[in-house]
């Protein structure tokens, strides 16, 4: 606020008012308490074991230790889980924005017969619980040896993504403006190269914000993965993690550390994405 | 969300008479993902309702049941006591998150965001938001840890204060554990209503606020009778998408309790999973899958109708 605008007051709705403090007070608690596990967990992922057990779960650390981090570490192999993540993750992301694009390309521009239907079967297709579809698939790749691959969820995801995709981004190309199509056709474009040069380049933003929604969705994915890859190196972050958590073999401070290493990856991304993300969800919500 | 099924407008002007020569259909764009589906969902989906129609182990053959799996699902206590708990994480998912999501996005926007400014409401949001982003076999994680009976974190605060007789099994003890979880299920929710709510409060007028303002109402009405009727398209989309969501937990229940204790928090979607992969009743799994998809799709059909209701009686 500039003082100017101090010095002549504020409008009324915008002073500061002992009440309008209360309220941000209040919020600041709430946000406070929406943090405080996360610092909890950071607090005793850097304990030694003594320590925790001499202080218990809410003392500071004294220090920096890092054993308990770096045990952790090397007991799960961690790097690789944070590749196999990372690899599933995008190659999700990448085709499921493919798929979603020519999809839509056909529902959206188009406008080819019956596109209500199956826009209506996309979305019976993304709100399936995925229980009723794991046993059959369990089965088929145990069939054509696809079972415990980590090719065997990306293809899973890619078709439960491009379904959500498809869905979104049809209406986002319903609106698209017949102005710019027409003078492509009528420099004699033809229809793929409508699609490669002029609708994908204008629908930049929008692919951007699926792509984000498509690769944390797919990180955070824990239920198929699990069944699918039961062997150590093909494992994901959650599902590691998850399985971990069941066993009870660990103690308090590698708990923590192992949560922390979890946390790590999305509040990255979180601060990578957030800008997207946020516009991504208006686009999400409105249309 | 929803209004876009019907969006494209049906009228023929501006169907595309005139297609480039050699062009082929835009049909062709869509069969990629057609093959896909027919392997991923459709293929899947039959073999998931065959499976349910019988009696098998999932290694030897299938032994046609015919309905029993389902008239068996009617009189089982543990299949309709885990449906219960979906209504309880529907409250805790949808109903709470969002009754909460609506006072703080408007109480953000109306009183920080003019008041304290842009950034420490994007700070505030950003806090209550965090939860979301965690895969939620991190958050479990947290939580099973800070829950824990004893040297959990929440135990240890409670006798740090001398509440020492608060102190509980609070995942263990079967009369607590799902309030336990739902309580979590709100601290990992409640970011999500809010941020699509404050994204819906951008496109309200502020035109109809100044004439409340004059008209000298007070904040409450104002809330009820321009700030709800105004984003009522996004209380929809919330609305089913968590419930949906919620419906269909199943790492939730997984990682906080795996069901229990003596199956005081399980739910459909981890009981077919029960079923499937540690009872190995492959069929009775099938059909408690068939079911909850049968009771997510009813529930989409009629939240959706709902909507379009609303929105014709807004025309």
């Amino acid at each position: 606020m500039s003082s100017i605008s101090v010095s002549r007051g504020r409008p009324a709705a915008h002073r500061r008012t002992p009440g309008a403090w209360a309220v941000l007070a209040a919020l600041a608690v709430l946000a406070v308490v929406m943090l405080l596990p996360f610092v909890i967990i950071t607090f005793n992922a850097f304990k030694t074991p003594a320590e925790y057990s001499g202080h218990g779960p809410l003392s500071v650390p004294k220090g920096f230790y890092l054993q308990g981090i770096k045990d952790f570490w090397e007991r799960v192999d961690f790097g690789a889980k944070l590749v196999n993540s990372l690899f599933i993750s995008v190659s999700v992301a990448v085709l499921a924005v493919i798929l979603s694009v020519l999809n839509s390309y056909a529902i959206g521009i188009g406008r080819i017969k019956g596109r209500v239907w199956i826009l209506v079967l996309f979305l019976l297709a993304n709100t399936m619980p995925q229980e009723v579809l794991v046993y059959p698939l369990y089965f088929l790749a145990k069939k054509v040896g696809l079972y415990d691959t980590r090719l065997s969820v990306i293809i899973i995801f890619t078709a439960i993504q491009t379904a959500f995709g498809t869905y979104l981004m049809s209406s986002v190309l319903s609106t698209f403006p017949r102005e710019i199509l027409e003078a492509a056709r009528m420099d004699g474009a033809g229809r793929f190269r409508i699609l490669w040069r002029v609708v994908v380049p204008i629908s930049r933003p929008t692919l951007g914000v699926l792509f984000v929604f498509f690769f944390i969705w797919t990180w955070n994915e824990f239920f198929l993965p699990m069944v699918f890859l039961i062997s150590n190196e093909n494992q994901t972050v959650p599902v590691a993690l998850g399985v971990l958590q069941g066993q009870k073999m660990m103690d308090a401070t590698m708990t923590s550390a192992s949560a922390l290493l979890g946390i790590i990856p999305a509040v990255v991304f979180f601060l990578i994405f957030q800008r997207t993300l946020t516009r991504g969800i208006t686009v999400g919500a409105v249309k | 969300m929803t209004q876009t099924l019907s969006a494209p407008p049906a009228k023929a002007v501006h169907k595309p008479a005139r297609r480039p020569r050699g062009g082929l259909s835009y049909a062709v764009y869509l069969i990629p993902s057609t093959v896909l589906f027919i392997g991923v969902i459709l293929v899947p989906f039959v073999m998931n309702l065959g499976f349910s129609l019988t009696r098998w182990d999932g290694i030897g053959s299938p032994q046609w049941a015919g309905l029993d799996n389902y008239t068996k699902l009617l009189s089982d206590g543990a299949f309709w006591s885990s449906f219960g708990h979906n209504v309880a994480l529907v409250i805790a998912m949808a109903i709470v998150p969002l009754v909460i999501g609506l006072i703080l996005a408007s109480v953000l926007f109306d009183v920080i965001a003019k008041r304290f400014g842009a950034r420490t409401t994007a700070v505030l949001r950003a806090c209550i938001y965090l939860p979301q982003v965690l895969p939620f076999a991190v958050a479990g994680i947290v939580w099973a840890w800070i829950l824990a009976p004893d040297n959990g974190a929440l135990n240890a605060v409670l006798k740090a204060v001398g509440l020492k007789s608060l102190q509980e099994d609070w995942l263990g003890d079967p009369k607590l554990a799902l309030y336990t979880v739902m309580g979590v299920l709100v601290w990992v929710q409640i970011g999500f209503p809010l941020v699509v709510f404050m994204a819906g409060l951008q496109r309200v007028d502020p035109s109809l606020y100044e004439a409340a303002d004059i008209d000298g109402a007070s904040w409450w009405r104002k809330f009820w009778y321009i700030t709800i009727p105004q984003i009522r398209p996004e209380i929809y989309v919330v609305l089913l998408t968590c419930t949906v969501a919620a419906i269909k937990s199943f790492d939730k229940v997984f990682i906080l309790t795996r069901g229990g204790p003596g199956g005081a928090t399980n739910v459909p979607a981890y009981y077919s999973y029960q079923n499937f992969f540690e009872k190995t009743q492959v069929g009775y799994g099938a059909a408690i899958a068939t079911v909850l998809t049968l009771i997510i799709v009813v529930v989409m059909a009629v939240l959706i109708s709902r909507q379009n209701k609303a929105e014709e009686a807004d025309r």
